[in-house]
């Protein structure tokens, strides 16, 4: 006999040889039983936004059906107590509060990235890309307090007026958008290889050549992406935006003359609305919600595309 | 040469031989405390192509990227001594990194288009340079396929991304957006090590015809390649870690792979190291 170790004398790891286990019925419940778990977790968010919008479509159908579609989307007057429910006046107070904030917002969110991604050494980077991110989670009561104290009279001598208006309100939205946008259209730039850069300079482009012939072409769906997020984030902004703007359900007259949207007349007339005025309201949540929807919709479509084009 | 030299210019150095297209002098190369390449010196000869080998980490790709300059994008890097570019001094002071880049041409390791049409990316060097004719750029585009080899698969397709192509088509669209500005010189660093083997032999013949027309200076690690492309070899060897590395032999290609003067270049070419 040899000293020479045997496999038979070696301990067996896995117990006995002969049979392969089965699945004990433990196992295969407490398996069942997370998967079913996760899949009531995301069937529970599903069916949130779900009864929202049933319960939101079902408070606001009357609007149309017995005010007419006509009437509440393209009415020219919102006088609730007189029977005249036209949203027509707060729907473009929204538009013209969100295209300003963006026109304003925009180019700052999408510079500060370019400087971010592009030109701020790691240390610069380190320090204001979190200052930008922190700017998205201070409540917008805080920025609608900012823009009523500090904001508002410094827009009254410009324009004359209270300072209560649309200038005020694009002011404080752009702040409130910059982080959604810059934050997005950095990671954007990001992506980009960065061998696509190296062989731009190799080419003998300067900086400023590289950032506006390939990196922001090439970051361009991705921007666009940013932008319709934060124009999501700017319709829909109440709080803020009803601390600044006004509060007049008249049609736009002007940047400091006050004005009112969808969202900051919900909030205002929701204390005390009864009857079809109330009604009204929830048929302006339908509007919003859909408004919202396609935004979204708008994105994801928009993603696609990139991954096909990519 | 398409562009001679110009003797009242700052940074200019007489060089005793026209044949020269870019001379070394004793250059050193910092990054940052720590030193990568240490004095070296030598002559790269004019519409030729000079191979750079030796073991990865021997400081090869970072030699090559003193001659446009692309070093100056990493911040702490330093280099000392001279390089000059048909007798002009590429690092005097004032001398315009961006303008050197557009004489001396780079193709990656990695093919690297831009995500634009093919006609883009050939076309993104005269742009910058402010050609903006149509007619112009249609034939700056097609001569530049041309000479690439490219033209005749893609000349169908030129508005289609430059990203779709195969990965040999990409590195011959690098090839051709670099041909477009014309340049002087062509760095290539490891252009056919992410490639497959057909493409590998397209852009090796592709070296050999525009060798007459433009310098090629050009990194492999595989020493076949080497020898079956170039006319002069440089050998560069990192004998210690953390100690700068150096340039052991330089000559023509042919002595090198067939009579190495010196050991350590027989012993990496022999494959006992490497």
């Amino acid at each position: 006999m040899t000293d020479e170790p045997r496999m038979e004398d070696m301990p067996s790891v896995r117990g006995e040889v002969s049979n392969l286990k089965l699945v004990s019925r433990a196992t295969y419940f407490k398996e069942a039983a997370l998967k079913n778990l996760f899949l009531l977790c995301a069937f529970m968010a599903v069916a949130g936004v779900a009864l929202i919008f049933v319960f939101v479509g079902y408070r606001g159908w009357p609007i149309f059906s017995e005010v007419g579609a006509g009437n509440f989307l393209f009415g020219m007057e919102w006088l609730p107590t007189e029977g005249l429910f036209g949203i027509l006046p707060l729907f473009v107070g929204s538009i013209v509060v969100t295209v300003g904030a963006l026109l304003l917002g925009t180019p700052l969110a999408v510079g500060a990235a370019v400087f971010l991604s592009e030109i701020a050494p790691p240390k610069v980077r380190s320090i204001v890309r979190p200052a930008i991110e922190l700017l998205a989670g201070v409540p917008s009561v805080v920025y609608g307090f900012f823009g009523l104290l500090i904001l508002r009279p410094i827009v009254a001598d410009l324009t004359g007026g209270l300072g209560f208006g649309p200038l005020t309100a694009w002011i404080i939205l752009a702040i409130m958008i910059v982080p959604t946008i810059a934050t997005l259209t950095e990671d954007a730039l990001h992506s980009i290889p960065g061998g696509v850069r190296e062989a731009s300079y190799a080419m003998g482009a300067t900086t400023w050549q590289t950032i506006s012939r390939v990196l922001l072409p090439a970051a361009k769906i991705g921007i666009v992406d940013a932008i319709i997020l934060g124009m999501g984030r700017a319709i829909g902004e109440t709080m803020a935006v009803l601390m600044v703007v006004g509060n007049a359900p008249g049609f736009f007259r002007g940047m400091g003359e006050p004005l009112s949207t969808l969202t900051s007349q919900i909030v205002m007339d929701m204390p005390y609305a009864s009857g079809m005025h109330r009604t009204a309201l929830f048929g302006m949540a339908i509007i919003l919600f859909l408004v919202s929807m396609g935004l979204v919709l708008t994105v994801r479509l928009l993603s696609r595309l990139r991954e096909e084009t990519s | 040469m398409s562009h001679t030299l110009a003797e009242h210019q700052p940074g200019f150095v007489p060089t005793a031989d026209p044949s020269v297209k870019i001379a070394v002098k004793g250059l050193d190369f910092y990054y940052g405390d720590f030193q990568a390449l240490t004095d070296i010196t030598c002559d790269i000869k004019d519409n030729s192509v000079t191979a750079f080998i030796g073991p990865s980490g021997c400081g090869k790709s970072t030699f090559l990227r003193c001659f446009n300059r692309m070093n100056d994008l990493i911040i702490g890097t330093k280099v000392e001594g001279l390089i000059t570019l048909d007798g002009q001094d590429i690092y005097a002071p004032g001398v315009d990194p961006v303008d050197l880049r557009r004489r001396i041409g780079m193709i990656f390791q990695q093919p690297n288009p831009f995500p634009m049409s093919i006609y883009d990316n050939v076309a993104y060097g005269p742009r910058l340079h402010g050609m903006k004719k149509k007619a112009e750029l249609d034939e700056v585009v097609e001569t530049s396929l041309k000479r690439a080899n490219l033209w005749k698969e893609v000349k169908d397709i030129l508005g289609r991304g430059g990203l779709t192509l195969s990965g040999g088509q990409q590195q011959r669209l690098c090839i051709a957006r670099v041909l477009a500005v014309q340049p002087d010189v062509l760095l290539m660093d490891e252009p056919c090590s992410a490639i497959d083997p057909t493409s590998v032999q397209k852009i090796e013949d592709l070296m050999a015809e525009l060798k007459s027309s433009v310098t090629i200076i050009i990194v492999t690690h595989n020493m076949q390649q080497a020898a079956r492309v170039s006319d002069e070899t440089a050998f560069f060897l990192q004998e210690v870690m953390g100690e700068p590395a150096m340039l052991v032999e330089f000559g023509r290609t042919a002595d090198i792979f067939t009579s190495p003067k010196d050991k350590r270049t027989e012993d990496y070419i022999t494959g006992r190291f490497g």
